[in-house]
């Protein structure tokens, strides 16, 4: 594309279909404490495939 | 929904419901909000037909319907075409419209929000314990003016956990985690290396355990860092996935929060050394300097440089969460001067990056192509229900910050959970369940933010905490512009690594 560039090429939407596992970290226990954040985390599954 | 801004000269549009980032020139960026409940043809009509903008108006005249494009809010529409018509060649402005389709197209752009039922759903699933926060010393040296813990005591008496406390909390995480094999556990206080003997027997206990259970803990530890020594340094470097090490910044902002109980001797001097010591001696392992800066500190900027300056390369650095009457509370009219902070750290992380001495900001991090999955995005931070604080005495809470708050005590380390009706209200709590959090471009990154803020504020932990939300938004937004900003540049790869091995460190 001539005006565009996309950053990223994963879809939340495909996140559905693996996802759910519940072997990410639990946001509170990085570093904040006191705001919850976790569009920073890993996905564990990801590494384990 | 579509949320497009422009920062540090990026023009971003946030695909918010299929998590797509795309910068744009100024004349896609333009465009884009035409797209909104139109297609292609219809908005080709609206911009070269002769009466286009009347027509397709009322073509598209829907009274209350609210924009899936939050830019569109505040926009005159008819004005903002002809701007258009104005300013770009008409085979540009038909290329970009072709772009701008190919994207809708390919679901990068007006994604719709599929997600409600599934989330719903996956919420109402059995839920298992997966992470625990012991507060292993109910007691503290520092005499920290904003703790939530209210100098360690958290509304009620000094106590150490005793091991046998500490034992029946792992037994009972171990019992309650059902497949799940990475279990989380923060020693926290107070200042947990008061009670350093129990903080070693309890990870000695949770290894013995590890291979029957087939369960691999990750102890953390969160630390004033006064009480450091060689002894537990080595050993936090051969148990603990990660540190999270508490200094405010520079020392008069270090100092005037953070002093000495009942003393006024500099808590500064003491702790940097240490942690610049421990920092160290982690090697490859996962630290993070960690502050919190309030109204006293404003140009908290200065603050995360000055933890650069002393050569610490993780970092995180929270607003202060208090009372609206206390003199450091953050009030809405710093709201302002916060948003232009992080605009101005973003701007030095970009040039420190590029020039190979970068570092890492916690709320900068943010995981484009990796992230969690849709499920962890919306389903909240877990408290109350995978999440769970346990007091020395060994009742349990939704989290370290309800601690205290006997509404919200959820059972004991013995009796198990009892109050299930609370739990039910914490895994209702996700972002569907907050009005605020639906009409949200960032909900997909915070996740509906902190439920015991929401509380604070508001009596209720479906609500959310509207200055902590302003941030919030605030931060992503930064986040999205440094990787559009470091897109291209030959540290971009070196800082993603960076992140992402961070953050394996820290999961580890």
């Amino acid at each position: 594309m001539k005006h565009v560039k996309t950053l990223n090429t994963r879809s939340l939407k495909d996140s559905m279909t693996n996802g759910g596992c519940g072997e990410c970290q639990t946001s509170c226990q990085s570093a904040c404490k006191t705001s919850c954040t976790v569009g920073n985390q890993s996905c564990e599954n990801k590494k384990t495939k | 929904m579509v949320h497009q801004y422009k920062n540090n000269g990026f023009n971003i549009i946030l695909d918010v419901d299929s998590g797509a980032v795309h910068v744009t020139d100024d004349i896609v960026y333009d465009i884009i909000p035409l797209f909104d409940g139109r297609d292609k043809t219809q908005v080709k009509n609206l911009m070269f037909l002769k009466d286009g903008v009347r027509d397709v108006l009322k073509e598209n005249a829907d009274g209350d319907k609210k924009p899936e494009n939050d830019f569109l809010i505040d926009l005159d529409l008819p004005k903002h075409v002809e701007k258009i018509l104005s300013s770009y060649r008409k085979e540009d402005i038909e290329e970009a419209i072709d772009e701008i389709a190919e994207l809708i197209e390919g679901g990068q752009l007006y994604a719709k929000d599929i997600y409600e039922r599934s989330i719903t759903n996956f919420k109402k699933r059995k839920t298992v314990v997966k992470a625990l926060c012991l507060h292993i010393a109910h007691d503290c040296n520092l005499g920290c003016k904003y703790c939530f813990a209210e100098e360690g005591e958290y509304h009620g008496r000094r106590a150490l956990m005793s091991f046998d406390v500490g034992k029946k909390a792992l037994d009972f995480l171990i019992e309650n985690s059902g497949s799940r094999r990475n279990l989380e556990v923060d020693f926290f206080g107070g200042e947990p290396t008061m009670n350093w003997k129990v903080v070693k027997q309890l990870v000695e206990y949770g290894r013995s355990r590890e291979k029957e259970a087939n369960k691999n803990f990750r102890f953390t530890l969160t630390t004033n860092g006064t009480l450091l020594n060689d002894e537990i340094m080595d050993f936090c470097n051969k148990e603990m996935a990660n540190v999270v090490l508490s200094l405010d910044g520079r020392k008069e902002v270090n100092d005037r929060m953070r002093p000495f109980r009942g003393s006024d001797k500099s808590s500064y001097d003491v702790i940097v050394p240490k942690f610049q010591e421990f920092a160290k001696r982690r090697g490859d392992l996962s630290y993070y300097i960690r502050g919190t800066f309030t109204h006293h500190n404003l140009d908290f900027s200065n603050d995360v440089l000055h933890y650069a300056g002393l050569g610490f390369d993780n970092m995180s650095m929270e607003p202060v969460v208090s009372s609206p009457t206390e003199d450091y509370a953050i009030k809405e009219e710093d709201v302002p001067i916060i948003l232009e902070e992080y605009d101005r750290l973003a701007k030095e992380y970009i040039k420190r990056s590029k020039e190979g001495r970068g570092f890492t900001f916690f709320h900068f991090m943010i995981d484009l192509e990796q992230g969690p999955c849709v499920y962890k995005r919306l389903s909240g931070c877990g408290s109350g229900t995978e999440y769970l604080a346990v007091t020395p005495w060994g009742d349990l809470y939704p989290c370290h910050q309800f601690v205290g708050n006997e509404e919200f005590k959820l059972g004991t380390v013995d009796t198990g959970i009892e109050n299930t009706d609370l739990v039910d209200e914490f895994k209702c709590c996700n972002v569907y369940a907050k009005p605020k959090c639906r009409e949200c471009f960032a909900k997909y990154y915070c996740s509906g933010g902190c439920a015991a803020n929401s509380y604070n504020f508001h009596g209720t932990i479906t609500d959310a905490y509207d200055i902590g939300c302003e941030m919030q938004r605030k931060r992503i937004e930064c986040a999205i512009m440094i990787k559009a900003a470091l897109a291209g540049e030959s540290d971009y790869k070196k800082v993603n690594s960076v992140d992402a091995e961070v953050l394996a460190q820290a999961v580890r």
